[in-house]
């Protein structure tokens, strides 16, 4: 089973997609050898802009390219792109609906060491309140390879959410990543349904097994877009379960969770356990240390699924 | 009077009466820019009927969004929109925005409003110009006060970085913004040297003689290597005696008298 971060798989799709389409162009604010685009830069160097540590310029620029006929990528940090730049993707990506895509590595906790400053775990929240704005957070390398393309071929803003770790493929090699769709995992037997994205994909098809020798099977879905949310599968799901899960790295406050809560809650009022980061900051560590201790490592969370679901 | 002064007169009247008709705008900053409009929309830039959807062209980024009045009425001068809708100004359903919404008007070629933005959106398409190699020129339109924003230098030092020389800024260098004059507010002297440290052309040039603004926009279009900026030597609330140089038409709308009294300084109704 092969292993690499998604920033990488993002990378890699990058330069391919700029083989194929004359018209994309990579945009970086110093950290193209972070977020990978620095892989297209081999491929299409006089289409790769660096713009130095100057996010807001960056954003800026994107949307300007993107209103000549463009199709940008524009590269950095989750909480650089979507904190320091917010006002410019709001005002200049956001409101205009440019076809600017903003692809942020070192999402969630995935700065390990950098610590809390370096950690967005308010970025989803943040970009899913943008009006029009698609978010979506792939939660391997081929679903990645497969957004990077996916996101061309659709005409609007997009916030394409990226990791920095290696994770593992739990995707089959025929995958087909579809903008808007969740995708079952896993079709449980217990009336419990968990929704995960990202790199807690990964880390709930853990849980699954440890959940087996207690006798508990839930669904899993994987919510690779955030933002529009596959409504009726949550609701089809949330109907034939007694509780339901949202998994995310990132704050309880206005991610994947929030987004499932305001479809349900109108619809099919469902208990819910949100995992995710509580209203805290991040910290420096390695990137299992703080799974662990924020409690979205595959342990806990079968811990905490197990003891909701006595509750 | 020459014709291009005859067009800045008209939509120097156009901006008076949609702010007063609204009751909101800003009158200010829209009469400083109002030259440097003309200067563009009837003699420097390609943009007409024919070509106002079109994704390349010559584009005008109008970073001091506030300043929409003197925009809309500069389309409707050249025939782009009716004068009829300029009355709609930032009212419930217009698709004249209070600041401008590219979306909603064809003919804003980018949706301002949040300061110190445009001149970012400029080197976008400058840089997409030139990957295109399509001759196509950018043109912004800052305030003085705006350039405050620390945006502004780093759209400034890519600019110069990239050696846009399709790109043209004028700063419309009225000496005021919303709390008074800039020296006391925030010192922003001096500009044409910033600039300059940025590796920028650096021009400056009477912003209310039209046709010197059109002589050195193509002055400026001859520079190559590096982006341009005219530094436009303005006042605030230009053409209207009492609005010149007072800090309180920054955003204030003209009554009744005011605007009678405006208009009979700009010629009257036509």
């Amino acid at each position: 089973m092969s292993k690499r971060a998604t920033r990488a798989a993002f990378g890699l799709a990058l330069a391919q997609l700029a083989l194929e389409n004359e018209n994309v162009v990579a945009l970086s604010a110093d950290l193209a050898n972070s977020v990978k685009s620095s892989a297209m830069k081999k491929v299409a160097p006089e289409r790769h802009f660096n713009f130095g540590i100057a996010e807001a310029n960056m954003i800026g620029a994107a949307a300007g390219m993107a209103a000549n006929g463009k199709i940008p990528y524009a590269t950095s940090f989750a909480m650089f792109a979507s904190g320091r730049a917010f006002d410019q993707v709001r005002n200049m990506v956001g409101y205009p609906h440019l076809n600017v895509k903003i692809c942020a590595s070192h999402s969630g906790l995935s700065a390990v060491e950098n610590g809390a400053t370096h950690q967005a775990l308010e970025d989803m929240a943040l970009m899913r309140a943008i009006p029009g704005m698609t978010v979506i957070q792939p939660c391997d390398d081929i679903e990645t390879q497969q957004a990077v393309k996916a996101i061309s071929e659709y005409d609007g803003p997009v916030y394409l959410r990226l990791g920095r770790n290696a994770v593992e493929d739990v995707n089959d090699a025929d995958y087909q990543f579809q903008l808007g769709k969740g995708v079952i995992m896993h079709q449980g037997s217990s009336p419990i349904t968990m929704f995960a994205t990202g790199a807690m994909v990964q880390q709930s098809l853990e849980a699954l097994e440890l959940l087996k020798e207690k006798e508990i099977d839930p669904t899993l879905i994987n919510i690779h877009t955030i933002k529009p949310l596959d409504e009726q599968l949550v609701l089809e799901y949330a109907r034939k379960s007694d509780f339901i899960v949202s998994l995310e790295e990132h704050s309880i406050i206005g991610g994947l969770g929030s987004a499932i809560a305001e479809v349900t809650a109108a619809n099919c009022p469902t208990r819910q356990l949100f995992i995710g980061t509580d209203d805290v900051y991040g910290e420096s560590g390695r990137y299992e240390q703080l799974l662990d201790k924020f409690g979205l490592s595959a342990a806990a969370v079968a811990e905490r699924i197990s003891a909701f679901s006595k509750r | 009077m020459s014709e291009l002064s005859e067009h800045a007169n008209n939509i120097r009247k156009n901006i008076l009466k949609m702010i007063h008709h609204a009751q909101s705008g800003h009158p200010g900053g829209s009469l400083s820019c109002t030259d440097i409009l003309t200067a563009l929309y009837f003699s420097v830039m390609n943009i007409n009927k024919e070509n106002i959807n079109d994704v390349q062209r010559d584009k005008l980024v109008l970073s001091k969004g506030h300043a929409s009045a003197g925009l809309y009425a500069t389309l409707a001068e050249k025939g782009l929109i009716s004068e009829e809708e300029l009355l709609t100004y930032s009212q419930l359903g217009s698709r004249l925005q209070g600041h401008p919404n590219m979306n909603e008007l064809p003919g804003v070629d980018m949706s301002t409003g949040s300061l110190g933005q445009g001149l970012s959106a400029a080197v976008g398409m400058c840089l997409a110009n030139k990957l295109d190699g399509n001759g196509f020129r950018t043109y912004v339109i800052c305030g003085d006060g705006e350039i405050q924003e620390g945006q502004i230098w780093e759209a400034a030092m890519s600019a110069g970085h990239y050696h846009l020389d399709n790109l043209l800024l004028f700063v419309d260098h009225n000496r005021l913004q919303s709390d008074g004059f800039n020296s006391e507010v925030m010192e922003i002297e001096s500009i044409g040297a910033k600039f300059a440290a940025f590796n920028w052309n650096v021009l400056s040039c009477d912003g209310h003689d039209v046709d010197a603004l059109v002589a050195v926009a193509k002055y400026a279009a001859s520079c190559k290597g590096m982006p341009t900026v005219v530094i436009a030597e303005t006042i605030k609330g230009k053409g209207v005696s009492f609005m010149e140089d007072q800090p309180d038409w920054h955003g204030k709308a003209p009554d009744d008298a005011q605007l009678a009294q405006a208009l009979a300084e700009l010629g009257g109704e036509q």
